[in-house]
């Protein structure tokens, strides 16, 4: 077996009396979408937190391509090839959909501490943008203002922006969250697109999306994961059902 | 901003021939001095509070401490431009740094409060300095010479000198904002939380915007105070702080020219109503609420609105 | 210096504290309610040190001219609100700052014209005249320990209401989170106009008691105002125990200092650059030491809201 990209090794959260991370063991393999799914209280919001770096766990460690990566800031594990969208769309909204993603090209070639020069026309940043722009669809779109896209778009332009850092792996925090059946679906095509090129980490709420994207399943109660597994085992875990599918079949 | 750019164009213009179409007496030109050096601390603000969202209510400090490195070091006998130039803009880049190292670690009211407490440091420690006059001021032996030359005593030599300084602020700060570094500035004003999730943190393109600001602030404390040749506490105060604050809400936040008009318009405004009256801050402080509650976007905002 | 006037200094700092409490409450409060920052506060604790003066020369009673200030300077407060405060919630803290700073403008300004320039100067209430012995051999004037009692009862009383009432109770949540509130079905605005007004008494109520220890002038509100920011940013903002520890913190950094930095200084500088030097030191240290905390706990000493 591969080594894993990402290991989130005993990881233990408490608020007050309450441990809402509770010694989670999770590895991610390259190439692979693992998806963690769990109702809601699991602490799903939590783990993503640890995961990049917004909370620290109490113990317990997150290593990413063999490296602990457990105290550094959201923005040095991003450098480091960590990527995530965001369950509430995150765009600069006066920007448009190319700035955005030029901002995240620019980050990772080259200094941003450059002061002469309008960024707005250099042109290899540019290119680099509009690619990863085509890549989720949105190549004809580029010249709108981010908060002028509709919610799926601006979906699509998170995902561009992830890729445009040149992630080794993407964390993708719910990313159908609040689209239509429309926009879920051209979502999910997207996703499947960008599945063989990429190594991803899902947190999903959507079940179906989930059963038709992941290669393997975590399934997160009371902060614990009760179960790893292909979607063919996770569907037959009795515990899985009691826990979780029972109440609330996606 | 390309197709507004004549106004600001215009006025920078008009300063430029004003000395020579009945404007270039004493009082005028004087008057037109203050105008434009208090214009390029406001742009230096609006740089910082349009462009990198930090809405510091401390800025008169920077000028202060520039007006004070020069009344500083002519009481100990420097007035060498060369040295007391950068001596200004050290000094002021320096309290920036420093004050702005703890203060960009907070954001929001947070940061108002704690950059209106610092200038209050800088104001209270220069109430203290009795040697060079504490609350009373200092009245300087003479204007700062360059290379030997008395070309800030000319009058108008000073007046383009302050206008070249203005137009090159307003020129910098634009670059600055198009820039690499003004691009993660601007994008982290508006959300902080995206730039750290593209591999950046803010702190230190804050950090660095804000010692420019303060930079700036301290050159054009230099020339306030080869302006009026004096210094006193009074420049540091947190009312100066809220004065060029005005002026950048009255210019129109988001648009830099915006500060240099509402500087412009304040000064004038300030000195007339001063002229009619005694207690002319009883018009000027409903006039400055009336122009916050009902003139949102500025007066910059009114002339891009026709043009837009 | 002696341990007889260290003392005195301790008590001036915290007389000096339970001042800045009282402004400093509604400071907090009115801004952890309603997200609002008041610049105009700082005028509130002087118009209330003007109305208590004004009252007591009419009256030529300094407690009904403390009776008559309370209500006055709740009505100012409350015509402030309504002229102006009012219209400011829904925008951003700049515009608040810059329309409350025209405020300030116009009732510095104002007073001016009423009171003209020159400092009043308050009798001290004949009932608290004179001194009572601390130490044997040292005297303390009476008013002050009244005013250190009258800043303490206050703050008793103000947490009383803030822990134990319902109001308090729905001051508390909304300075924690102002929605759940609204979604309980409170009229959060009648909720701040109370909070507002109250405050605005409280800074009044400072001022009146001020009256006979510092000079009655216009701008004294400037510095009251900024120390009261200090207090509530290192205590934590929206939270009434952390203004009141935050206070007397500041009170005392800021008296101490004033009278043992220049000597402090002497150890290294002769006696004229001591003075100096001392000067300058002290008048920055109530920053410094805002400085020093805020490096360590960005949110102030006990701060409110989470995240």
């Amino acid at each position: 077996m591969a080594e894993p990209l990402l290991r989130l090794v005993d990881l233990r959260k408490h608020y007050g009396g309450l441990a809402v991370t509770d010694g989670v063991c999770l590895d991610v393999l390259p190439g692979e979408i693992h998806a963690v799914i769990g109702p809601n209280g699991a602490g799903k919001t939590t783990l993503i937190h640890e995961v990049t770096g917004i909370v620290a766990p109490d113990s317990g460690r997150v290593v990413f391509a063999g490296r602990d990566i457990t105290r550094l800031s959201l923005a040095r594990r991003v450098r480091a090839g960590l990527a995530r969208t965001f369950q509430i769309t995150s765009v600069v909204a006066g920007f448009t959909a190319l700035e955005n993603v030029a901002l995240a090209v620019q980050a990772r070639s080259g200094s941003s501490f450059r002061f002469l020069r309008p960024a707005a026309t250099e042109r290899a940043t540019n290119d680099a943008a509009m690619a990863a722009l085509a890549e989720v669809g949105l190549a004809d779109r580029a010249a709108i203002p981010a908060g002028a896209l509709s919610h799926g778009e601006k979906r699509a332009l998170e995902l561009a922006i992830a890729l445009a850092t040149q992630p080794r792996l993407l964390l993708l925090d719910e990313p159908l969250a609040g689209a239509g059946p429309e926009e879920t679906e051209r979502l999910i095509a997207l996703l499947t697109r960008l599945k063989s090129a990429y190594t991803i980490l899902l947190v999903e709420h959507d079940m179906q999306a989930v059963f038709a994207l992941a290669d393997r399943v975590s399934v997160l109660v009371y902060g614990r994961v009760i179960a790893t597994g292909t979607v063919a085992q996770i569907r037959g875990d009795a515990a899985v059902r009691a826990a979780y599918l029972g109440e609330d079949e996606g | 901003m390309a197709r507004e750019a004549w106004l600001p164009l215009a006025v920078l213009l008009a300063l430029g021939a004003a000395p020579f179409v009945g404007l270039g007496g004493s009082y005028e030109t004087t008057l037109m001095a203050r105008g434009m050096i208090l214009g390029m601390a406001a742009v230096s603000l609006a740089f910082l509070v349009g462009g990198a969202g930090l809405a510091s209510l401390g800025h008169a400090a920077s000028l202060g401490i520039g007006a004070y490195a020069v009344a500083i070091l002519d009481a100990h006998g420097v007035t060498d431009a060369a040295r007391v130039l950068p001596a200004a803009i050290g000094a002021a880049a320096l309290f920036s740094l420093v004050t702005g190292a703890i203060s960009i670690r907070t954001s929001g009211v947070h940061f108002i409060m704690i950059t209106l407490a610092f200038g209050q440091m800088a104001f209270f420690t220069a109430s203290s300095l009795a040697a060079y006059g504490g609350d009373d001021g200092y009245t300087m032996y003479s204007r700062t010479e360059v290379w030997g030359a008395r070309l800030l005593e000319d009058r108008l030599a000073f007046h383009y000198i302050c206008l070249g300084a203005l137009a090159l602020t307003w020129g910098g700060c634009a670059m600055l904002l198009a820039s690499r570094f003004g691009r993660v500035l601007r994008a982290a004003r508006e959300n902080a939380q995206r730039v750290e999730a593209v591999g950046l943190s803010p702190y230190p393109f804050r950090l660095l915007a804000y010692v420019i600001a303060g930079a700036i602030a301290g050159a054009a404390g230099f020339l306030l105070a080869n302006a009026t040749e004096f210094v006193s506490p009074a420049t540091l105060s947190w009312q100066r702080s809220g004065e060029l604050l005005f002026m950048v809400i009255l210019g129109g936040v988001g648009r830099l020219w915006g500060a240099i008009l509402g500087a412009l318009v304040f000064v004038v405004l300030e000195t007339w109503l001063a002229q009619q009256m005694q207690h002319w801050k009883l018009v000027f402080g409903p006039l400055l609420i009336l122009a916050v509650l009902f003139l949102r976007g500025g007066l910059s905002g009114l002339v891009a609105r026709r043009h837009g | 210096m002696t341990t007889q006037l260290l003392l005195v200094q301790a008590l001036n700092g915290l007389q000096l504290g339970v001042l800045l409490f009282l402004v400093a409450a509604g400071l907090t409060l009115v801004f952890g309610v309603m997200d609002f920052i008041n610049l105009a506060h700082g005028v509130q604790y002087m118009l209330g040190a003007y109305l208590g003066a004004a009252f007591a020369a009419a009256t030529g009673s300094f407690w009904l001219g403390l009776a008559l200030a309370l209500p006055a300077a709740l009505a100012a407060g409350l015509l402030l609100e309504l002229l102006v405060f009012r219209h400011l919630y829904d925008r951003d803290h700049l515009s608040q700052v810059l329309a409350t700073f025209g405020v300030i403008l116009v009732l510095n300004e104002g007073v001016k014209v009423v009171w003209g320039a020159a400092p009043l100067q308050v009798p001290i209430p004949p009932l608290l005249e004179g001194g009572i012995e601390i130490m044997p051999g040292l005297q303390y004037p009476i008013y002050r320990v009244a005013v250190l009692g009258a800043g303490i009862a206050t703050a008793g009383l103000l947490w009383w209401l803030v822990e134990r009432t319902r109001a308090g109770m729905l001051v508390r949540a909304g300075a924690t989170n102002p929605a759940m509130v609204s979604a309980l079905g409170v009229d959060v605005r009648q909720l701040f106009t109370m909070v507002f007004a109250f405050g605005a008494m409280l800074a009044g109520f400072a001022g009146v008691l001020a009256g006979p220890i510092f000079s009655v002038e216009p701008g004294m509100g400037d510095n009251v105002l900024i120390l009261a920011f200090v207090v509530i940013v290192i205590g934590g903002i929206g939270s009434i125990r952390g203004a009141f520890v935050a206070a007397l913190l500041v009170g005392l950094i800021d008296t101490l200092g004033k009278s043992l930095m220049p000597d402090l200084m002497r150890l290294f500088l002769d006696a004229s650059a001591a003075r100096q030097a001392g000067a300058a030191l002290a008048s920055m240290l109530v920053y410094v030491a805002m400085a020093a905390i805020l490096a360590f706990r960005p949110a102030g000493l006990f701060p409110v809201r989470a995240g």
